[in-house]
């Protein structure tokens, strides 16, 4: 008779638009690691949310240790004895490690204020117990990345938590620390706690998990035992079968390189690189697709291309010019064209006009601009009609309407209307169909298999595999800020895709795949 | 993130309506939706509740709000309700008096537009007064040159004085709050050391200034039956429509608009956000500079050494809350805050005491902050009621299944509302 | 040196209202919330105190100071819940409320002066604080011990850690159960009775009555010692005496030969000058609390 540390049964959760999690059911057994995977917006990070009480299901139940649980907060599921460690830690920079650990749950001495060395004895003694090696007494902002984690793994270990929830730990980690983790979680294992592992990295979950439950889009597809499953077949039931969308469209015909990415290195928000010496090109009159999980580096690189944020090292060259060091307006004017990942964000601003934002990136000259500085509302309006035009894009009052009014479709139909009609040499889409419905997937679709005919180079960073296996005509597979595989789209192997966007390296895939065919 | 409705646990709910709440709060609910979206209605919903609790503190300490109401008719149409005569000096000292808080007004919503907090317009208009004041005693005192001569160069002071705050903003980024109150108190008591250096000044004031460098205008004075207005309005006027001009019409403030509404769209699509803020700030600090000349030339014949502030450059601050940062509104509120400081002399003498002005000013300021708050719980409200909207269309058979990219239920919805992941 | 010495009991007599009205600061902005209303608050708290001396003078005797201090502390501490409320509840934008209650604290004190005394101003109580041994106001044992006791809860109770927490890195405190709101809330009335008690040191022991004149930014300057004192009690302390050291030697430096070549702006002007120069010096490494002027979403992870 089993004994299941967690149950989920029937849980739905909803948000505006999309349903993230669809009458899932996940059994966690007592003592286990159990992963959770799955793509982006498969609604592992949301499932793993309710469970610990930051979201509240729309539907469905929760069992504890066989009793049914209702955990409306964080507190509530401390209280049962569960722990999160979050992808985005939650540490106080400014303050010590055991300082971290005891927020909130300080010791006190005989006179009330905090022990702080009773503090820092405990902090040792966990610390020595699981092998998580840290010092008490250090600051989180002197502390690696890896280290850090270990704080968040302490703070747990510190309220008691028998069942840890450990979200995509190693998305952050050097491959070392990747190791390490994966010693820390045997330990915990051994020691009785049950852990539970969002992720998307197969070789991690081939390296501690025992069962894994994968979830698509929302709904639970299966539970393996992990030892009897392949890493190709983890990809595919995380990957799905079927190509959603078909996109028509002929040959690519490539021409010239139109840019070129060389050994480039961003560094992203933690201070860490977040592009690692990745190098690309991409030529005229072809459709490179990115693909990658999110957080491997994609949102820097658009960054450091559309110029909003400086790279540490490496080069862009746009047509054979250096436009590494140049500035926004500079690489607009050489033809370069960004739809945004974020547009509320970097694409549109949402309270001016649709003709405002239309004219957003060319308001300084002519036409729209006169001579003397004043703006020619007409010309303005004129160019608006003719893109709404071109475009479909349907907004209630016309050129005046203002942009928050418009549907998300209709906002990313301006945005690319906006950025064709600078005609540029290289258009570089990211996330273009995020959140859109089927017929403006269709479009955009269309508009961007156009512009390739015409002889400009695309280059399309998407998390939908989907999108980018049908729309593309190469793919390179971005894998910790650098590229980690590239092929043609033509014939590719979707599975062979997404073990390389889940950090399997092509020859490791090759050989695991000559391995399999061989055993028959 | 909005917490969902929670259903009971194995819902059949889809029977019920999917909003949150009664059907007569949800119609409450619109409506109050819809009143806060204009920015006008709020502004005078502000306004009004400012003067509401101005009549509550007065008859509070048992004085006849009547009598307050009585001054304010009177500094604005010259009507005298107790006496029953009619003096039009009045509305021209309301007119005089509107002039600086218009033009501070001016200056704290230019940089607001822009995305900046100028609290520095007091200091700017320090330096544009102080300014205004030695090129009248020192220029050539050729008529009509020499008053214009003044005038540019306290808006040059004033420019200079908010243009630094930018330039130290966008170099360094340095807060632009603690540095504006800083730079206040520097330009204050710099003021202080420069004019008293003046040949012929003492403690408390210069030498008369020449005549030709005074803003008074001759036939104004006749007009209003000996008032303070001078042309100093027309310059207020003047730039009112300039503020309008550049903020809509121009390139440079289609540029300073679109930073201030959203500053990382704004640099992602090629301006320069640094090169903004020193030049909102320089314009900013020229409006206030502008009121300080208007004061120094307009309303005294001598130049002052500043005992205390003036305090036009904070009343700006409300002017330009309540106008909504827009060339008429700012305009109009001027005029409203300029009509509560020239009432003050008649309160007084119908013994309401005037400071009364003071309160509603802060009050109104105090309330327009939390304007903006009733806006953010409004906006959450409105996203738990999608939410549950959501909740119970997933519920119903098939739903989710037809929902695979998931169409946006509400408009503009494309951005992560989904939370991480 | 020696007159440096001889006006050292001047020197702590303005720091000590600057000091004291500085740690509200402090704790304010440490929670998260920045509080630029401290000049009006210290005016609402001197009004208070000025007003209930005045009245308790006769009746009360010796221990009228303290209690005025008393009714200065909590004026300040009732008239900053509307800042608490806007800025916490509501999310309201910090720096407009607190200009808001700013500018009301210019009204509203000599409004009720018009009312109570017929006059803008208080009228003048017969004998304010009186200076104890070495001439010294017994005000500085009370910044002394404000200092000390913020300083002690602050650093060595759970209450402090999880208040920094709050200003640091709000998610982090929410996480772990800390209510941040409510912590918030507590801060902001601290500052505001902090300042309210700071108003009512400054008008008991340097003039004899409340009038518009009365704090003449002596909130900003405390306001700018917590910036340049890099939001620590030890580093506000000195900014504190260093500012007020500068007050007291604009008033006094006639006395002094060595300084009388100076003009007093120049003294005047000091604090102001520094803070700004510092502003900018340092601005490349953030001191600030890292929260500070944000409102607390709980939703943002």
């Amino acid at each position: 008779m089993e004994t299941y540390a967690v149950e989920m049964i029937d849980v739905t959760k909803a948000f505006p638009g999309v349903v993230a999690n669809d009458r899932v059911n996940l059994a966690v057994r007592d003592g286990e690691v159990h992963a959770v995977l799955g793509e982006n917006g498969a609604g592992k990070s949301t499932l793993m949310s309710v469970l610990y009480g930051l979201y509240e299901a729309d539907a469905g139940r929760i069992r504890i240790r066989g009793a049914d649980a209702r955990i409306k907060s964080p507190n509530d599921a401390v209280a049962l004895g569960i722990g999160m460690v979050f992808q985005h830690f939650k540490l106080v920079r400014d303050y010590t490690v055991t300082e971290n650990i005891v927020l909130g749950m300080e010791p006190r001495t005989r006179l009330g204020h905090i022990d702080l060395r009773g503090a820092e004895r405990r902090v040792a003694e966990l610390s020595e117990r699981y092998g998580l090696a840290v010092d008490p007494k250090a600051k989180i902002e002197d502390l690696s990345v890896g280290a850090q984690q270990r704080v968040e793994i302490l703070k747990t270990l510190y309220r008691d938590a028998d069942i840890l929830i450990l979200d995509e730990p190693s998305a952050v980690l050097t491959p070392q620390e990747v190791d390490e983790l994966m010693a820390v979680i045997r330990r915990l294992k051994g020691e009785g706690k049950t852990v539970i592992l969002i992720t998307h990295k197969l070789r991690e979950i081939k390296a501690v998990a025992e069962r894994c439950t994968v979830l698509r889009r929302g709904r639970n597809v299966g539970t393996v035992e992990v030892a009897a499953t392949a890493e190709s077949e983890l990809a595919a039931l995380m990957v799905g079968r079927a190509v959603s969308f078909t996109v028509e469209k002929g040959p690519a015909r490539p021409g010239e390189p139109v840019l070129e990415l060389r050994s480039l290195t961003v560094k992203g928000s933690r201070g860490h690189d977040a592009v690692k010496e990745l190098s690309l090109t991409v030529r005229a009159g072809e459709i490179v697709g990115l693909a990658g999980v999110d957080g491997n580096g994609q949102s820097e690189l658009v960054r450091a291309l559309a110029g909003i944020d400086k790279p540490s090292s490496g080069a862009i060259l746009l047509k054979g010019r250096d436009i590494t060091k140049v500035g926004v307006r500079e690489r607009i004017e050489a033809g370069l064209a960004h739809v945004p990942e974020d547009r509320h964000k970097h694409g549109l601003v949402l309270g001016m006009r649709l003709d405002e934002n239309l004219a957003l990136k060319t308001f300084y000259k002519p036409p729209v601009s006169k001579a003397g500085g004043a703006l020619d509302f007409r010309a303005m309006a004129e160019r608006a009609e003719r893109l709404i035009g071109q475009f479909d894009v349907r907004a209630g009052k016309g050129p005046a309407s203002k942009a928050e009014d418009l549907s998300g479709g209709n906002q990313q139909k301006a945005i690319i209307a906006r950025e064709l009609d600078l005609d540029p040499e290289l258009l570089v889409v990211a996330q273009p169909t995020r959140g859109l419905d089927v017929g403006a997937i269709e479009y955009i679709h269309k508009r961007i298999v156009a512009e390739r005919d015409r002889g400009r180079a695309v280059l399309l960073v998407s998390f939908e595999l989907d999108e980018v296996m049908s729309l593309c005509d190469r793919i390179a597979v971005i894998s910790r800020g650098a590229i980690i595989g590239e092929l043609d789209a033509a014939g590719a192997d979707e599975r062979y895709v997404g073990a390389m966007m889940a950090g399997v390296r092509p020859e490791d895939y090759k050989a695991a795949a000559a391995g399999e065919a061989s055993h028959g | 993130m909005a917490k969902s409705i929670k259903n009971t646990a194995g819902a059949q709910g889809a029977s019920s309506a999917p909003s949150g709440s009664s059907s007569a709060a949800g119609a409450l609910f619109n409506r109050l939706e819809a009143f806060a979206a204009s920015d006008g209605r709020m502004s005078l919903l502000v306004v009004a509740l400012g003067f509401l609790a101005g009549t509550l503190i007065v008859l509070a300490v048992g004085r006849n709000p009547a009598n307050m109401f009585a001054a304010l008719l009177q500094a604005m149409s010259g009507w005298d309700l107790t006496r029953g005569v009619f003096n039009v000096r009045y509305v021209g000292e309301w007119l005089a008096i509107s002039t600086p808080l218009i033009l501070t007004g001016l200056s704290m919503g230019f940089a607001a537009r822009a995305g900046l907090f100028n609290i520095g317009a007091e200091g700017q208009y320090i330096v544009g007064l102080t300014v205004a004041q030695f090129a009248a005693l020192f220029l050539p005192q050729i008529p009509v040159l020499h008053a214009v001569l003044c005038v540019l160069l306290a808006a040059l002071g004033g420019a200079a004085w908010g243009g630094l705050v930018g330039w130290l903003k966008a170099r360094f980024n340095a807060s632009e709050v603690v540095a504006t109150i800083m730079l206040n108190y520097i330009a204050f008591f710099l003021s202080r050391w420069a004019t008293m250096r003046i040949p012929g000044a003492n403690t408390f004031r210069t030498p008369n200034l020449p005549q030709s460098a005074q803003l008074d205008a001759g036939f104004l004075q006749r007009l209003t039956n000996g008032s303070n207005l001078n042309y100093g309005f027309f310059i207020a006027v003047a730039c009112v429509v300039a503020y309008w001009w550049i903020m809509e019409r121009t390139r440079l403030g289609f540029a300073l608009r679109a930073t201030g509404m959203n500053k990382d769209a704004a640099q992602a699509s090629g301006i320069n956000a640094k090169r903004s803020a020193v030049t909102s700030m320089a314009i900013a600090g020229a409006f206030a500079g502008l009121a300080g000349a208007v004061v120094a030339l307009g309303s005294f014949n001598h130049g002052r050494v500043l005992a205390g502030q003036d305090n036009y450059g904070f009343t700006g601050i409300a002017v330009a809350l309540v106008g909504n940062s827009t060339g008429l509104g700012v305009g109009l509120s001027g005029l409203l805050f300029g009509l509560l400081a020239s009432g003050q002399p008649l309160m007084q003498s119908r013994g309401i005491p005037k400071e009364i002005t003071l309160i509603i000013s802060g009050l109104v300021v105090v309330f327009v902050s939390l304007r903006a708050g009733l806006r953010v719980i409004l906006a959450w409200k409105r996203r738990e009621q999608l939410v549950a909207r959501a909740a119970a269309a997933a519920e119903a058979p098939g739903g989710a299944a037809a929902n695979p990219g998931g169409a946006p239920a509400s408009p503009g919805g494309g951005s992560a509302a989904a939370g991480e992941e | 040196m020696r007159d440096l010495i001889l006006i050292l009991p001047s020197v702590l007599m303005m720091a000590a209202p600057i000091l004291i009205a500085a740690m509200g600061g402090l704790v304010s902005e440490r929670a998260g919330v920045s509080n630029i209303a401290l000049e009006g608050l210290m005016g609402i708290g001197a009004f208070t105190a000025a007003t209930a001396h005045y009245f308790m003078e006769a009746g009360a005797g010796p221990a009228s100071v303290w209690l005025a201090l008393a009714f200065g502390l909590l004026a300040g501490m009732a008239v900053s819940l509307i800042h608490a409320f806007a800025s916490v509840s509501l999310g309201a934008d910090q720096v407009i409320s607190g200009t808001g209650i700013n500018l009301l604290a210019i009204g509203v004190p000599v409004f009720l002066s018009q009312i109570i005394f017929r006059m803008e101003r208080t009228q003048p109580f017969r004998i304010g604080m009186m200076p104890g041994p070495g001439g010294v106001y017994p005000t500085a044992y009370v910044a002394l011990a404000v200092v000390l006791l913020t300083w002690y809860l602050l650093y060595k109770r759970p209450l402090g850690l999880r208040l920094r927490a709050c200003g640091e890195h709000p998610q982090a405190a929410a996480g772990a159960g800390v209510d941040v709101k409510a912590m918030r809330y507590g801060a902001v009335l601290a500052s505001g009775a902090l300042a309210g008690l700071a108003g009512g040191c400054l008008v008991l022991t340097q003039t004899i009555q409340y009038t518009q004149n009365t704090i003449n930014g002596a909130g900003f300057i405390a306001l700018a010692a917590v910036s340049f004192g890099r939001w620590l009690p030890k580093g506000v302390t000195g900014a504190s005496l260093l500012f007020g050291g500068a007050v007291a030697l604009a008033i006094y430096m006639v006395n002094v030969e060595s300084l009388r070549r100076l003009p007093p702006e120049f003294f005047s002007v000091l604090p102001y000058l520094i803070t700004l120069v510092t502003l900018v010096a340092f601005s490349g490494k953030d001191w600030a609390p890292q929260a500070i002027g944000k409102a607390f979403d709980k939703g943002r992870s």
